[in-house]
């Protein structure tokens, strides 16, 4: 059996924020009397991420996913209830559990500035103490996945956006974590880059059995690569589970356009009990619920003198919209 | 096993923070030529005569400043202000989930200019021996050693004392701004202005029991050659940094608590 790698608790984080009315008075108030408030924007949420799985926290913005990876990683500290990764307390920042894990923040870089990525890699390699050999093979294996063996030796600063991400991940994967926290890795990359990064991702963790958390607000990255997701609404989960699950429950039915022979056929059809959304000439668009889908395109191409037939599945980012704004989505 | 590992460490951060240094020549030539304060201050004594009434040789003031200004290359600290810009751009979370308390980075960045600087404050000493010809000395290479060992307890020293400022930005954004009213009573009473020797016997004997006369006044007057108590020097500066050093992991630990990761 798969053993849980994250187990979540009761979590919750509160942050103190300072509120400052507009104008002069408010300036002079904030400055002589100023008044903070506890909000807290992680509140007791629970849940366990088994070894080898990758998942998506998806929310809106402020929603509160990046939190929870910081508090994941163990970069902050969380203010009630019981983080355990990989059976380390991560606010400890133990050793051992550091070397275990990485985290990718989009456009935060680590790599030194005016230096080559290579020296950057080095310097890594040292801190979690691989000998040059080692730090060799790695840097070798990883620059030809990630396809930057040309890019080693060139400035950071002269590098695109998305040769720097690419080395930033290499960076951040020297060290073979078995546990990766990314907070939009692919914020700001072209479509070529997002899609190389995402099958890097893949190809990473079916060759490693890595653990992926990650967070994006493009769905391409979270439809190809996370089969459960971790919806987060206001600091609280709203729904937890497998993607197309989520999806089938969010959109029931499938919208099927049927290009009839003629228009008689298309009148018969008309008329043969479906619910139909619309009708030019000859072309006819159904909707038929995802249950009954199969028996329904029997029945359709048995009876009906069908020309051609397109089934249309509703865009995922207008599903998972409707999700980011809800407050529970239990199944 | 383990001690190699750590200077497998040191050594790659130390060469990692020397290339990047050296791509910055030209502003750490600008920043030594900046550090030239003592030389005025030397200016100054000389021309109203000042030394007179602390009993000091101009040959002297004049070694015992230029040492100041070595002292100084070899000891001034920003890691306040680095810290603090890496903290509010977020920089600072990748480091902190390295295995590697990331003050050693900046530990190592410092120690990294000091070597780019050392070839440019040796030209600046050059020069000064065209204009003071009189003022050449070689000190014996005991002494020599000792300033150097002392010069590094006094950097030591300020990186401690700057490090604990830093930490504060885990409280107040604006940890700089402390450091500032820090470096009112550093600059008046660590020697660079005015040689401790001078101040009224009552207020040294409180200035001795603060670190800053062990940042430059000791370790200068050590090198150049002045009257001065070696043992009770270098005893007073490792006090310190065993006072400070605990301070600093007491303050970054629960600092690090405090840490909301903005920016990020």
């Amino acid at each position: 059996m798969v053993q849980n790698i994250i187990d979540v608790r009761n979590l919750s984080k509160s942050f103190d924020i300072s509120f400052k009315e507009p104008g002069l008075k408010g300036t002079i108030q904030h400055f002589l009397n100023r008044q903070t408030k506890s909000l807290k924007v992680i509140k007791e949420i629970s849940f366990a991420i088994k070894e080898g799985e990758i998942v998506g926290f998806l929310g809106a913005n402020g929603a509160g996913k990046t939190t929870i990876l910081k508090m994941l990683c163990g970069l902050i500290y969380p203010s009630e209830g019981s983080i355990l990764v990989a059976g380390h307390l991560p606010f400890r920042r133990k050793e051992n559990f550091l070397k275990n894990i990485t985290l990718i923040m989009g456009q935060k870089q680590q790599l030194i500035w005016d230096l080559p990525p290579i020296e950057s890699f080095y310097l890594n390699a040292s801190i979690y103490d691989l000998d040059k050999f080692e730090a060799k093979k790695r840097i070798k294996k990883l620059s030809e996945m990630l396809e930057i063996d040309d890019e080693l030796f060139i400035p950071v600063r002269k590098l695109s956006l998305g040769q720097r991400m690419k080395s930033e991940l290499l960076a951040a994967l020297i060290h073979e974590p078995n546990i990766l926290f990314l907070d939009e890795p692919t914020l700001g990359l072209d479509i070529n880059a997002q899609r190389n990064l995402r099958k890097f991702l893949q190809k990473y963790n079916k060759e490693t059995n890595a653990t992926i958390c990650l967070t994006s607000h493009y769905m391409k990255d979270i439809t190809s690569l996370c089969k459960r997701v971790i919806c987060v609404h206001e600091g609280a989960i709203s729904y937890d589970g497998k993607l197309n699950q989520l999806l089938k429950r969010l959109s029931p039915v499938k919208e099927i356009l049927i290009v009839c022979r003629s228009e008689k056929d298309a009148t018969k059809l008309e008329s043969s009990g479906f619910t139909i959304k619309n009708r030019i000439n000859n072309e006819i668009t159904i909707k038929i619920e995802n249950s009954s889908i199969t028996s329904s395109l029997k029945t359709i191409l048995n009876n009906f003198d069908i020309e051609d037939l397109f089934i249309n599945e509703p865009p995922v980012d207008e599903i998972i919209g409707k999700v980011l704004i809800k407050k529970d989505y239990e199944i | 096993m383990k001690s190699n590992l750590i200077n497998h460490k040191i050594i790659t951060l130390l060469k990692v923070q020397y290339s990047n240094m050296l791509e910055y020549r030209v502003e750490i030539a600008l920043w030594a030529i900046s550090g030239i304060i003592p030389f005025f201050m030397l200016n100054i004594w000389t021309n109203n005569n000042l030394n007179e009434s602390i009993d000091i040789s101009d040959v002297m003031l004049s070694r015992y400043f230029l040492c100041a200004f070595f002292v100084r290359q070899f000891s001034v600290v920003w890691v306040v202000f680095s810290f603090e810009e890496d903290s509010l751009m977020g920089k600072v979370s990748p480091y902190l989930i390295q295995p590697l308390n990331p003050f050693f980075r900046y530990f190592a960045q410092h120690l990294a200019e000091q070597i780019t600087r050392f070839p440019f404050a040796i030209i600046i000493a050059f020069f000064f021996f065209i204009f003071n010809p009189e003022s050449i000395w070689i000190p014996n290479l005991g002494i020599l050693f000792l300033s150097i060992v002392s010069t590094f307890l006094s950097f030591l020293i300020q990186f401690l004392i700057q490090s604990i400022v830093a930490c504060l930005c885990f409280w107040t954004e604006r940890a700089s701004s402390i450091e500032r009213l820090l470096f009112i009573p550093t600059l008046f009473l660590s020697g660079l202005l005015a040689p401790v020797v001078s101040f009224p016997a009552y207020v040294k004997t409180w200035i001795y029991l603060t670190p800053f006369p062990y940042l430059i006044d000791f370790p200068a007057n050590l090198l150049s050659g002045n009257a001065t108590n070696i043992s009770g020097g270098l005893s007073m500066q490792i006090l310190w940094i065993f006072l400070l050093f605990p301070l600093f992991k007491k303050i970054w630990s629960e600092g690090t608590k405090k840490y909301t990761a903005m920016g990020s």
